[in-house]
């Protein structure tokens, strides 16, 4: 028993023999270790709440919108590629899609009493509201009658409530927009917004019908109305990626676009932008984790110099071993097992102070953390890794002494 | 015992090379007790360490309990010195920060692994049963001595080498250490090799051997 427990006893009288030594040895692999953890809980953090936003807006998404087109070799600003015909073919000919919203948008002003603002006024379908996983905080989003009726009816989001209504419910309220005067009835709930993607906050949501009474809604040379965009969800996010390529087929056969033509639309999913996001995040608490790897490095270090000082100081004490019957891989094991105790202790109590520095840091409400097993597996066993490492050429160094030149060292 | 065939042994000296040890023969029967003298230089420590198998010669061959030691590598020759042979030195060496207990049992601690009983017996018989905690510093030097000589002993090693075991000692402590080794040989039948420069101490012995410059130039019988 003694012989597996005596070279274990021994890094242990070695570690607390010296004991602020091994103190700052191990805090150097601390701060070290919670850097790392600390950093990446950061990048995870972050990343994770990133995508649940994404999550929000619904991950089986997809929006086409016109895109640019190229005219004689010039490029051209927005155009007006997209029409009802196109949403309606995609409805009728695209499988594993469970809904499809065109919608008009315009800047348009916006005027109640005294109060005015200029908004984006989208005019759509019912099933937008599914669509984008749009919630009602207050009345009802309009319904497939008031669609087919072309009522005049408003959905405001929650910034546009605040400025226009202040203090006053909006539901039964009245907006004047271009030709148009609108009742209010429902009242979007505020939610986080994703710079990219625009916010619902900030938008204005009536029947794509009623719209066409407020503005003029452009047609295309052939006569087809012109939309802005369209939304829809695939019923299977699997299915996300084929869906993708049929419409890009079915649009490219409808508007009629050469087999070297660029598209004139362009279609995003959500599914495409997380994924997307995901890689560049990753890379992010990679990147973090590198950063403070260096600390980690530099704890490494200290674990050498201190065993490269405490070899020269038992010189002596190697050589009463040698000659005790002490073979080289008994000198090596010992300090090899001393440097990797004080790493492993630095490895353990920097887990502990990183998990307590990223929990605080999140509730605080600095910044979302996430500590995940792998960061703290990963800090943990290069922390030893380093320790062996670094360890190696000290214990080496122990290991090669001559006995008698060490005997007779003071 | 020990068996020296034509050693010789040169250790590096810049270009030139220092001749320590030139053609020694020597035979110990097991047993035996020898002393070693000569005048500082002659020879006496590097004899000693090569027998030890800390060291290899550059020439000749070493038979010890008639298996040829000098041709093996570090590793084997750890473990003869961990089975075979129980050292004792002029300065004691024993580990600072250890207590006398600890120290003793170090001796086992590459030979199958410590056991504190046979080390507190070891001790018993040295004497310092009561002193087992203390730690050297606490200790007088022919304490210290004694407590080296239970290390040498706690692995019961036939062969026995001690380096001026009392260059350090005053005469009265130093008769005792001589006395207790003299009375191990005579009772345990140990083969003990010793270093002196002292004319009386080596009167305790069967055999003296003068050294001088590196060849033995007498041997007596006593």
């Amino acid at each position: 028993m003694s012989k597996w427990l005596d070279p274990i006893t021994t890094a242990w009288n070695g570690v607390i023999t010296h004991k602020l030594r091994s103190f700052l040895t191990i805090l150097g692999i601390v701060i070290g270790v919670s850097a790392v953890i600390t950093l990446m809980s950061v990048g995870r953090g972050t990343t994770a709440s990133i995508l649940s936003t994404i999550e929000n807006i619904g991950s089986d998404l997809i929006t086409i919108s016109p895109g640019s087109f190229t005219f004689g070799g010039v490029r051209g600003g927005v155009s007006q590629t997209l029409t009802m015909g196109d949403a309606e073919a995609i409805s009728e000919q695209v499988p594993n899609i469970s809904a499809v919203a065109p919608s008009y948008s315009s800047n348009l002003q916006l005027v109640v009493g005294g109060e005015n603002m200029n908004s984006q006024v989208t005019g759509t379908t019912p099933e937008y509201q599914d669509i984008n996983n749009l919630e009602i905080a207050s009345g009802i989003f309009f319904s497939e009658q008031d669609y087919q009726r072309g009522s005049k009816v408003a959905v405001i989001g929650s910034n546009i409530a605040e400025t226009l209504f202040g203090e006053v419910s909006p539901v039964g309220q009245q907006i004047r927009m271009g030709g148009i005067i609108a009742r209010v009835i429902g009242v979007l709930e505020s939610r986080e917004s994703m710079m990219m993607m625009g916010s619902s906050n900030d938008a204005l949501y009536i029947p794509l019908t009623a719209m066409q009474q407020a503005v003029a809604q452009p047609r295309t040379p052939q006569g087809a109305r012109v939309v802005s965009s369209i939304a829809l969800t695939v019923s299977d996010e699997e299915q996300a990626d084929s869906v993708v390529e049929e419409i890009t087929e079915l649009l490219r056969t409808r508007h009629k676009l050469g087999p070297v033509a660029d598209d004139d639309f362009r279609i995003i999913s959500i599914e495409e932008i997380s994924s997307t996001i995901s890689e560049v995040t990753g890379t992010m608490t990679l990147l973090l984790g590198a950063i403070a790897a260096i600390s980690l490095l530099v704890g490494g270090i200290g674990v050498m110099n201190i065993m490269l000082v405490s070899v020269l100081e038992r010189t002596r004490e190697i050589g009463i071993r040698k000659a005790l019957g002490a073979r080289e891989r008994d000198i090596w094991g010992q300090f090899l097992i001393e440097a990797a105790f004080l790493s492993f202790a630095g490895g353990i109590i920097g887990v502990i102070a990183g998990w307590g520095i990223s929990f605080f840091i999140d509730s605080m409400g600095i910044m979302t953390t996430l500590v995940t097993p792998d960061i703290v597996l990963l800090a943990v066993s290069v922390s030893v890794g380093i320790g062996l490492f670094f360890g190696f050429y000290p214990a080496w160094n122990a290991s090669r002494l001559n006995p008698i030149e060490a005997l007779r060292s003071e | 015992m020990i068996k020296l065939e034509n050693i010789t042994k040169t250790y590096p000296m810049g270009k030139r090379e220092l001749t320590v040890l030139s053609g020694v023969n020597l035979h110990i029967k097991q047993g035996e007790l020898v002393a070693i003298m000569g005048p500082s230089g002659s020879g006496k420590s590097t004899i000693l360490n090569l027998i030890g198998c800390l060291d290899k010669p550059t020439s000749g061959q070493y038979y010890l309990e008639d298996r040829e030691v000098s041709s093996l590598n570090g590793g084997e020759l750890a473990q003869v010195r961990g089975k075979k042979i129980g050292f004792i030195f002029q300065t004691f060496n024993l580990l600072p920060r250890l207590s006398a207990l600890a120290n003793v049992e170090l001796g086992m601690r590459y030979v199958g692994g410590s056991d504190r009983k046979k080390a507190a017996e070891a001790l018993e018989r040295v004497g310092l049963g009561e002193r087992a905690n203390h730690r050297p510093t606490e200790l007088s030097g022919g304490e210290q001595q004694r407590v080296a000589i239970a290390r040498a002993l706690v692995k019961n090693p036939p062969l026995l080498l001690a380096d001026e075991p009392t260059g350090n000692l005053d005469s009265k402590s130093g008769e005792g250490i001589i006395s207790m080794l003299t009375s191990l040989h005579a009772e345990q039948g140990i083969t003990l090799v010793m270093i002196t420069h002292d004319a009386n101490i080596a009167h305790h012995c069967q055999r003296i051997i003068h050294l001088k410059d590196g060849q033995i130039v007498t041997e007596e019988t006593v």
